[in-house]
């Protein structure tokens, strides 16, 4: 186990380094030029050249890259150039944010997507399962930005029960904060539910009828042991790596659900960015999220191991 | 059923109702986060609206753009116009306690002109030296004459700064600024509020009526709509234009509707690069040809119900400086044609035009490229990211160019970095020596009649030369619940916050 852990971390270094050079790059194929967004409406030669210097535009790409790696070596991801925060003190405000509505999102993604699975795969055939799917399917075909605006429409505007946008920190009031995350959690949890249901339930079909499964239904076992017990830890094994990289995406920021709800997390963070062209935060913001990604990655594989000892080999 | 949706009902109101509070709380939608708190190295308009709350300026413009006494309570310019005099309103204190003086404003003056990364350096560049002639009244020794300099110190540039606090903070005073407005900073969440309180000792404190005041961003229009719609905002800046209607339907809404000072215009590439070369650059003919293909009026109602003004000059038609004398043409097809055939063009004339990203100027695109096609222009439309185009626009990389300028208080600043020789925004790359003249001698003169004079000189070769083609101002689109009294619009669009009150 431990060797497993070792190898797959050794690993890790040449690929966050492939990301970093990766992201550095292909940002300096964005077109236009962070020096005249940052001069403003005005927009004067004298200011672009002063912002030139004071963030390094004006040196050749591989010494900007050499600058950036250190700073981020020595723990200093770089400046806003819009907002003169620290990029690290960004992103440590909006990762509470992302983690609560990511985790709420996928709490509600499991409790409908798994436990319609199961259902559509035990009454398989049945009109149960015939709604489980259009449900799924609806899930899968409904636009983000489109779910977003009608349940503002329908809970905050026409009903008017929960707040439409903003964001209150749990620490803060929690039910304000429940209040203000559910309908984004719901449309970003919906999705993702669709996708769970469809692997559950083809998981859950290929267990029932398995040989296992069959010795566990001759034993006399009531069916809620065999479905439940026998079946269900099986199958889920492959929807746990699933959930668990569907959780990742949910961390790297739900751009158009987090814009549309105004939650200030990494979405909102990146996508600003990416517009003002403020080229410290991309960056830092991919870097994290993408070595969270790689995080997940790693534990959900440990998960699958723990749960599948044969893979331990 | 029934049980089920009532429990659902009882668990969301549960979920929202905070604990209530006594204080009043104002909470302004904003369409955008605003950059950086500080005066000096501030760039957004956005961010405009919140320093209308936190930084009181030496001098604030009225409804009606006259300039009004703020932290200065008078301004006298010498016979020569090189010294201007400001006497400034005693009892004033900033938000940490130091006093608002002579010694303060100079410091404040100073730090626009020297601070590393100022932005108000080029507004205020006529500035030479600051002197402090007695604790009430400084003195501003400019370089040469120069008339928009008091209009400059109506917005950023004349914003004052707690000395202490800024020689503490240095470059990260705009985390936390100090400044001597009614309400003083409290805290903000990047990309979600800005939160400010009542400043106590403020030197018009009986006119301030809001305990709190909230800042919200938010970027969709339609959300913050809704969010004013449902009580969560109540005051929202930058209404989209097609959901006045929606608004004016609603009882408990009240829209507020004030021709701005920006301009939505068409910059004609004419002498920058190598894509000047065609047809439309190389001839004014074709030019006016494509002026008199368009139905301003019918732009305006096509796109915008018929709310905003249109107009073919660089200030709108009720302002002051704009010139009767050159009344916009009715559309006329056949005589455009005839202009295009005099110029010995071609048709189809194949143009590409840029146009940013955007409802509102896509919309309007396409009617231009309806309308121009008749006169026998193929405008192609290149929609283009917003930063994108910036780039584009100053390298020259286009032929037509659908741009707005969100305008400034004196008609300087919507004239003369556009048209003047190689200016920073000249990207038509026009240059006319006596465009140049009448856009520096403007600069010279305070006398409001004799500088309407001598715009008009280059309006009228402008509006032939057209290197831009103005089509249409746009109006400050404000929102506020009916909860909210006393509110005053103002042409800069931004939210004064004295005088306001909650019902």
């Amino acid at each position: 186990m431990l060797t497993f852990l070792a190898k797959r971390i050794v690993q890790l270094i040449p690929t966050l380094f492939f990301v970093s050079v990766l992201i550095f790059s292909l940002q300096q194929l964005l077109p236009g030029d962070p020096a005249l967004i940052m001069a403003g409406e005005d927009r004067d030669p004298a200011v672009i050249e002063q912002i030139r210097k004071q963030y390094r535009l004006d040196q050749p790409i591989p010494v900007q890259y050499v600058f950036w790696v250190k700073g981020v070596l020595s723990g200093d991801l770089g400046e806003s150039m819009r907002n003169k925060q620290k990029v690290l003190d960004l992103v440590l405000q909006k990762l509470p944010v992302t983690m609560q509505l990511a985790g709420m999102a996928i709490v509600i993604a499991l409790l409908i997507g798994v436990s319609a699975g199961i259902v559509s795969a035990v009454y398989k055939d049945t009109p149960l399962d015939y709604a489980a799917n259009v449900l799924a399917l609806w899930g899968l075909s409904t636009p983000n930005f489109w779910l977003g605006i009608m349940l503002i429409f329908l809970f905050s505007v026409q009903l008017g029960w929960l707040p439409p946008s903003g964001y209150v920190p749990l620490t803060e009031d929690w039910r304000q904060s429940l209040a203000t995350t559910i309908m984004p959690a719901f449309v970003l949890g919906n999705a993702i539910a669709a996708v769970l249901m469809r692997h559950t339930r083809s998981a859950m079909l290929q267990a029932l009828n398995s040989d296992y499964v069959r010795t566990a239904r001759a034993k006399g076992l009531l069916e809620r042991t065999v479905i439940l017990k026998h079946a269900m830890r099986n199958a889920l094994t492959p929807v746990i790596t699933l959930g668990a990289l569907e959780f990742g995406t949910l961390l790297s920021g739900a751009v158009l659900t987090e814009q549309i709800f105004t939650i200030p997390g990494f979405g909102k963070l990146i996508i600003d960015a990416v517009f003002n062209r403020d080229y410290a935060v991309v960056q830092g913001v991919v870097l994290i999220t993408a070595t969270t990604y790689i995080t997940l990655n790693l534990i959900a594989d440990l998960l699958y191991v723990l749960v599948n000892p044969r893979l331990r080999a | 059923m029934k049980a089920i949706r009532l429990a659902a009902a009882a668990a969301l109101v549960a979920l929202s109702c905070g604990a209530a509070s006594a204080q009043s709380h104002l909470r302004i939608g904003l369409a955008e986060d605003p950059d950086v708190l500080d005066p000096t190295l501030a760039r957004t308009y956005v961010g405009r609206i919140v320093f209308a709350s936190i930084c009181d300026k030496l001098f604030d413009i009225d409804e009606k753009l006259s300039v009004i006494p703020q932290l200065g309570l008078s301004h006298e310019t010498s016979e020569d116009g090189k010294t201007v005099t400001i006497k400034l309103r005693p009892g004033v204190k900033f938000h940490d306690g130091e006093a608002f003086n002579a010694e303060a404003a100079k410091f404040s003056l100073e730090r626009h002109l020297t601070m590393q990364g100022s932005f108000r350096r080029p507004e205020l560049a006529v500035v030479d030296t600051v002197e402090v002639v007695d604790p009430l009244t400084i003195k501003l020794n400019l370089k040469s004459p120069f008339s928009p300099l008091i209009a400059q110190l109506t917005d950023r540039a004349g914003m004052m700064v707690s000395p202490k606090a800024a020689k503490e903070a240095g470059d990260k005073f705009g985390l936390k600024p100090v400044c001597a407005g009614p309400y003083k900073f409290v805290e903000r969440v990047q990309q979600d509020r800005i939160v400010v309180e009542k400043f106590a000792d403020y030197w018009n404190k009986a006119n301030v009526h809001i305990d709190r005041i909230t800042y919200l961003p938010i970027v969709d229009a339609t959300v913050r709509l809704a969010n004013l719609k449902s009580g969560g905002l109540d005051l929202i800046e930058r209404l989209a234009a097609t959901d006045m209607a929606a608004v004016k339907s609603d009882n408990r809404l009240k829209l507020f509707a004030t021709p701005d000072l920006s301009y939505m215009g068409i910059t004609i590439n004419v002498a920058n690069g190598e894509k000047a070369k065609n047809p439309l650059g190389q001839h004014a003919k074709v030019r006016q040809a494509l002026e008199l293909s368009l139905d301003r009026e019918a732009i305006n109602q096509v796109v915008f119900n018929g709310e905003f003004v249109p107009g073919n000059q660089w200030v709108s038609p009720q302002n002051t400086y704009y010139q009767q004398s050159l009344p916009m043409p009715k559309r006329d097809v056949t005589k455009a044609k005839a202009l295009i055939k005099e110029a010995g063009v071609a048709t189809p004339i194949t143009i590409d035009f840029m146009v940013p990203q955007g409802a509102e100027l896509k919309a309007t695109s396409e009617v231009i490229q309806a309308m121009a096609a008749e006169a026998g222009f193929d405008m192609r439309i290149r929609v283009t990211e917003f930063a994108t185009s910036l780039k584009m626009g100053e390298q020259g990389e286009y032929q037509a160019y659908l741009i707005n300028w969100s305008g400034r208080t004196d008609p300087d600043g919507n004239a003369f970095i556009f048209h003047k020789t190689k200016a920073p925004q000249n990207n038509s790359g026009i240059s006319n020596p006596e465009v140049d003249k009448a856009l520096d001698e403007a600069r010279l003169t305070s006398d409001p009649a004799k500088r309407k004079a001598i715009y008009e000189r280059a309006a009228k070769i402008v509006n032939t030369e057209i290197p831009i083609l103005y089509l249409y101002h746009r109006k400050v689109l404000i929102a506020q619940t009916t909860r909210v009294d006393g509110f005053v619009p103002v042409p800069d669009g931004l939210v004064r916050v004295v005088g306001l009150r909650i019902k």
